[in-house]
């Protein structure tokens, strides 16, 4: 894994699938985020960093739809959706993972990646009566491909296992291969090696850049500055929930103003 | 076994599957989408007084009776019901459970203050009688009436449990359940906890009417003091005992819940003095709380717990 190309071809932008402009996020009068911009390419592999309380989730939340901006747009493949509820961001191309994994405990693993599978004509109430066949169908190619997820996640030996019984690491692979049912453009990931161990973490890895590879645009928060710097092209940086840094790796963990925000200057 | 004794088992088990079906209503609700539905006895109680004012015969002191076949008031009680609750899930249901708890229980309370009241529409507290019965050409014979009747019940309740598993293990079941493990989580995969936990709650509240219409055919009278807030917590109970999230401990939970509560009431006839019996009836209530704490301790899941899997993919797993 560490003499991989931490680089791909597909990496170089050239259209944006998302694009934050001027992102203001307030509550109750304090400035979470306080006029961050962000474009994410097609391909392309951003790692956002900054000290605790920079605004990183925040920002993460405000692109996933979760919160509103109180000013600022994001637009996503060419429309603006700010204002649009998070539920229809998957159908936009955009999945998340969250900070601290939220599987469906109960349901099996299986399940919990079939979850992720879009434009079921089963999740309508009548079609399961009206039209059985063809959500029997779809429900067995939405099996076949949640199978395949499971492989590519190596989590296809706990299929029928209840999701509580999984580790941090694991749960953040399943994760990974729910919201990928759903064959995202552009896939947010907060923080995935927080809490995994290193075994699990080299597959997270693993699976990010062969992602990424398949053309994903990926932005991930991550305090890992060695993963960080292994996955990503171009880094952001943030304090006080405005941008602080931006450039490749080597010159954002360099910059003067990033080492006296982690070390407690800024933040 | 004397003749009397399976007329009695075939009412027991008649009463019991009623309370079957409203606990299937409860399941969708809770077991599956996590509603906290406490005000069960509201949507029981519309459904009754629907169906019971669409087949009475005429009467001049209310509305209605229309002298519509029983069918037509059956799925008029639970069209009823489930209109009243799509009306109460659009005003509550983006409430958490707590206050959803609160809000269902104020609608319970309203209702049967309503029921008790409006005069003209409920007959009030004298409730309405000559509620047709199924099978009423048989009543000569009890034997027959009753296992009639039992066999109607048992045709319904089977029909409801087989749609609400196929229901259960298609992908809007599964919706349902990532709603009640987690909403934020279900929302962030496109899933629109709204308009689910809408359906679930008014398909819940459906079936809760058609068990309120059915029962009430069954006894041939409803008055209002049968939709009081016990009745929401003898449906709870059984649910939990049975198993919340399976509609077969659904069933289950009803007929032993059931059975405890008929068992006491004789037992309180049997062993206190008549005089007594009143307060004693409150023991009733007692038994089941006691046998309601000891399947939490004891099998927290119920009788039946929920499923681990609703899908059928053991078998087609290719090597």
């Amino acid at each position: 894994m560490s003499d991989h190309d931490p680089y791909p071809a597909s990496a170089h932008p050239t259209d944006a699938v998302i694009d934050a402009r001027d992102l203001v996020k307030q509550f109750q009068g304090v400035s979470a985020v306080a006029g961050m911009s962000l474009r994410l390419g097609t391909g392309e592999m951003i790692g956002l960093i900054g000290p605790n309380g920079a605004g990183k989730t925040t920002l993460f939340n405000l692109i996933a739809g979760s919160l509103k901006p109180t000013s600022g747009e994001i637009w996503i493949g060419g429309r603006e959706v700010s204002q649009e509820s998070p539920e229809r961001r998957i159908g936009r191309g955009v999945g998340r993972t969250f900070q601290i994994p939220r599987p469906f405990p109960e349901m099996t693993v299986l399940e919990n990646v079939l979850t992720g599978a879009q434009g079921q004509h089963g999740e309508g109430l009548l079609a399961n009566f009206l039209r059985p066949g063809r959500v029997r169908a779809e429900q067995k190619l939405a099996i076949d491909k949640a199978r395949a997820l499971l492989d590519f996640v190596t989590l296809s030996p706990l299929e029928h296992q209840p999701a509580r019984i999984l580790s941090g690491g694991q749960r953040k692979l399943l994760e990974l291969a729910r919201i990928l049912m759903a064959d995202p453009r552009a896939i947010l990931l907060d923080e995935p090696a927080a809490g995994v161990n290193p075994a699990l973490l080299e597959t997270i890895m693993e699976r990010v850049v062969e992602l990424n590879r398949e053309g994903r645009a990926i932005l991930l928060i991550e305090h890992n500055m060695d993963m960080v710097s292994r996955l990503c092209t171009r880094v952001v940086a943030m304090a006080l929930g405005q941008p602080l840094a931006e450039g490749t790796p080597a010159q954002v963990a360099s910059n003067p103003a990033v080492i006296e925000a982690y070390l407690g200057g800024a933040a | 076994m004397s003749l009397d004794l399976i007329s009695y088992a075939a009412f027991f088990l008649t009463m019991a599957l009623t309370y079957a079906v409203m606990c299937l209503g409860l399941n969708i609700q809770w077991g599956q989408t996590g509603l906290f539905n406490v005000g069960i006895a509201a949507f029981v109680a519309i459904g009754a007084y629907a169906s019971a004012i669409l087949t009475t015969p005429d009467a001049p002191d209310r509305l209605g009776g229309f002298d519509l076949p029983i069918a037509v008031g059956w799925l008029g009680g639970a069209l009823a019901a489930g209109l009243a609750a799509w009306f109460v899930g659009a005003l509550t249901i983006r409430l958490r459970a707590d206050y959803l708890a609160i809000a269902t229980f104020g609608v319970a309370v309203s209702v049967q203050l309503c029921v008790l009241n409006i005069q003209p529409l409920t007959g009030g507290a004298f409730g309405i009688g000559f509620i047709p019965r199924p099978f009423n050409s048989l009543a000569g014979d009890p034997l027959a009436f009753g296992l009639a009747n039992l066999a109607l019940m048992a045709g319904l309740v089977l029909v409801l449990y087989l749609a609400l598993q196929h229901l259960a293990k298609s992908p809007w079941g599964r919706v349902l359940r990532a709603i009640r493990e987690d909403e934020v989580a279900a929302q962030a995969l496109g899933k629109r906890p709204v308009r689910f936990r809408l359906q679930a709650f008014t398909i819940g509240g459906a079936i809760m009417g058609l068990a309120g219409a059915a029962q009430g055919h069954f006894i041939g009278f409803i008055a209002p003091d049968n939709y009081l807030p016990i009745l929401t917590f003898q449906v709870w109970a059984m649910l939990i005992v049975g198993g919340s999230g399976n509609n077969r401990g659904a069933i289950i939970g009803a007929i032993l819940v059931w059975g405890i509560w008929a068992l006491s009431a004789a037992a309180v006839s049997a062993f206190v003095p008549p005089e007594q019996q009143a307060r004693a009836a409150a023991l009733q209530i007692v038994m089941i709380g006691v046998g309601l704490c000891l399947i939490l301790l004891l099998r927290p899941r119920g009788l039946i717990g929920e499923s681990r899997s609703l899908l059928s993919t053991r078998k087609s797993r290719k090597p």
